[in-house]
């Protein structure tokens, strides 16, 4: 992303619109201006602020006698008043910041928007993690901290070591180079993300194994990360992994359930019978 | 995609504290369709899913594409600083779904989430339903309702170096948006100026609102926590 000399005004509506903090005011060039490492390409700033489209001068000049006055003025916080914000076009391998920054951006490798895959979230009509097996969605950089895939290399290499299963249909899956060793493209290595998932399923009773083998790592890499984890319920809808966690000391306040009213309405093949 | 799955509060906090507060004006019910196997017909599914949220005061409803009911706008004049329209428009959500998203709509309350769950089971849409909320909250609503839970995703909290993370008053804020675009340093910012008085909590809930772009922020808990912020009960 950057941001037009030309438009800009030196408001700094968008310093703190930026989820990583990736934009200041240059002092020297009395303009907002990127950190172009530190930017994710998640377009907060271009998408989430309005737009006016003043006359840069004329707001300039205003904000110079206000300025002088010690006028302390309060605009609405969310706007770009010139319109300066501006895309750029993205090769490889910055392209891949926006896939897993931007959730506007559909990934190919799932077809839907966001960063990861459904999960469980239509577990009742693809069967993805069934009875007696748990889901894990491992996240990088959020919230608001961002992740370099170096570090997500860390943790999936321990997780590889486990033995557990990648889910195919998730984009970082996709951009492994040797999936059984959890090895991410060298030369993405290095790009920052606003959030990244790994998805892998084992089975129920090796839980507290992926909790363990994250928690040894967790120290190890340059950000935060937070954990997710899923079951299919049983016949009565209990499930067994509340008191697993319980156990293990993790907190199970809050969560997704899936009510189990979706049904096929084309000829796809439902794998655990809904 | 686990945007609503990381909503934090007292119960993940690095130290928890021994009873956190329950978090009872937080509800989301969201459909989606899964390609190849109910997505035919889902604009209309979805359209209807939304109309049914509708009769049951939502306070927020959105559509991942696209964005909730307040979103930023392209086409603003100077006299917007003075007379900004700060009014949700959750019909421009319903007829703007045109293909694959997700549809959700945000609830403040157990009773207005458990009666349209109802609706939604009543009317068989025949797309996935889920509930994120409180777990306990969740499987009581399905007992209510009469409905087998099918799966369960648990969010874990936050672990590595969450040293890095805001105050618990600003990481109660920006995790709304789970996707991550509402910036600590802007919900910092609404804090302060709730704090001076420069602007009401409920405007500051609608700027943070308009940078969500799926529709799931709560303005209802934001309010609530601004006006903790400021000392005031909410």
């Amino acid at each position: 992303m950057r941001i037009d000399p030309n438009k800009c005004v030196a408001c700094a509506n968008c310093v703190p619109v930026c989820p990583m903090g990736a934009i200041h005011i240059d002092s020297g060039l009395g303009r907002a201006t990127v950190d172009e490492d530190a930017c994710v390409e998640c377009f907060t700033c271009y998408r989430g602020m309005s737009k006016e489209h003043l006359n840069p001068r004329m707001v300039r000049a205003v904000r110079k006698v206000a300025r002088f006055l010690r006028f302390r003025f309060d605009p609405e916080p969310d706007i770009c008043p010139t319109d300066a914000i501006t895309p750029q076009e993205l090769a490889w391998p910055r392209i891949v910041r926006r896939a897993f920054s931007d959730p506007r951006v559909p990934h190919e490798s799932t077809g839907i928007h966001g960063r990861g895959t459904a999960e469980v979230k239509t577990n009742d009509v693809t069967g993805r993690v069934r009875a007696g097996e748990a889901g894990f969605v491992i996240e990088f950089g959020r919230p608001g901290v961002g992740a370099r895939f170096r570090d997500i290399q860390r943790v999936t290499t321990a997780l590889a070591d486990l033995g557990v299963e990648f889910e195919q249909n998730n984009p970082v899956t996709s951009l492994m180079r040797d999936v059984p060793r959890g090895l991410i493209r060298e030369d993405i290595l290095d790009e920052k993300v606003l959030s990244a998932i790994v998805e892998i399923k084992t089975q129920v009773e090796n839980v507290p194994a992926v909790l363990g083998a994250v928690a040894k790592v967790r120290r190890e890499v340059d950000t935060v990360i937070s954990l997710g984890v899923s079951t299919r319920c049983d016949p009565e809808g209990k499930d067994p992994l509340r008191a697993l966690l319980a156990r293990e000391g993790y907190p199970a306040y809050r969560g997704k359930t899936n009510l189990g009213l979706g049904a096929a309405t084309a000829a796809a093949e439902v794998r655990d019978g809904g | 995609m686990t945007n609503t799955l990381h909503r934090y509060s007292d119960h993940y906090a690095v130290e928890p504290a021994a009873e956190p507060r329950p978090v009872r004006d937080d509800y989301i019910v969201f459909a989606m369709a899964s390609q190849g196997i109910n997505d035919d017909d889902l604009v209309e599914k979805y359209r209807a899913f939304l109309r049914l949220a509708l009769r049951h005061n939502p306070i927020n409803i959105g559509d991942a594409t696209k964005g909730g009911w307040l979103r930023p706008r392209n086409d603003l004049n100077p006299t917007t600083h003075w007379a900004r329209a700060h009014d949700a428009d959750p019909q421009a959500v319903i007829s703007g779904i045109d293909g694959p998203t997700t549809v959700a709509a945000v609830f403040d309350n157990y009773e207005a989430m458990k009666a349209f769950v109802e609706d939604v089971k009543a009317a068989q849409l025949g797309i996935s339903i889920n509930i994120s909320a409180p777990m306990d909250d969740a499987e009581r609503c399905c007992k209510d309702v009469g409905i087998v839970r099918h799966s369960v995703e648990y969010s874990l909290g936050f672990q590595g170096h969450v040293e890095k993370l805001p105050d618990s008053t600003t990481l109660e804020l920006s995790t709304m948006c789970g996707h991550g675009m509402i910036a600590a340093d802007f919900a910092k910012k609404m804090i302060d100026w709730v704090k001076e008085n420069r602007r009401t909590p409920e405007e500051a809930a609608g700027y943070m609102a308009r940078f969500c772009s799926c529709g799931v922020f709560n303005t209802t808990r934001a309010r609530r926590i601004l006006n903790r912020a400021r000392g005031v009960k909410g």
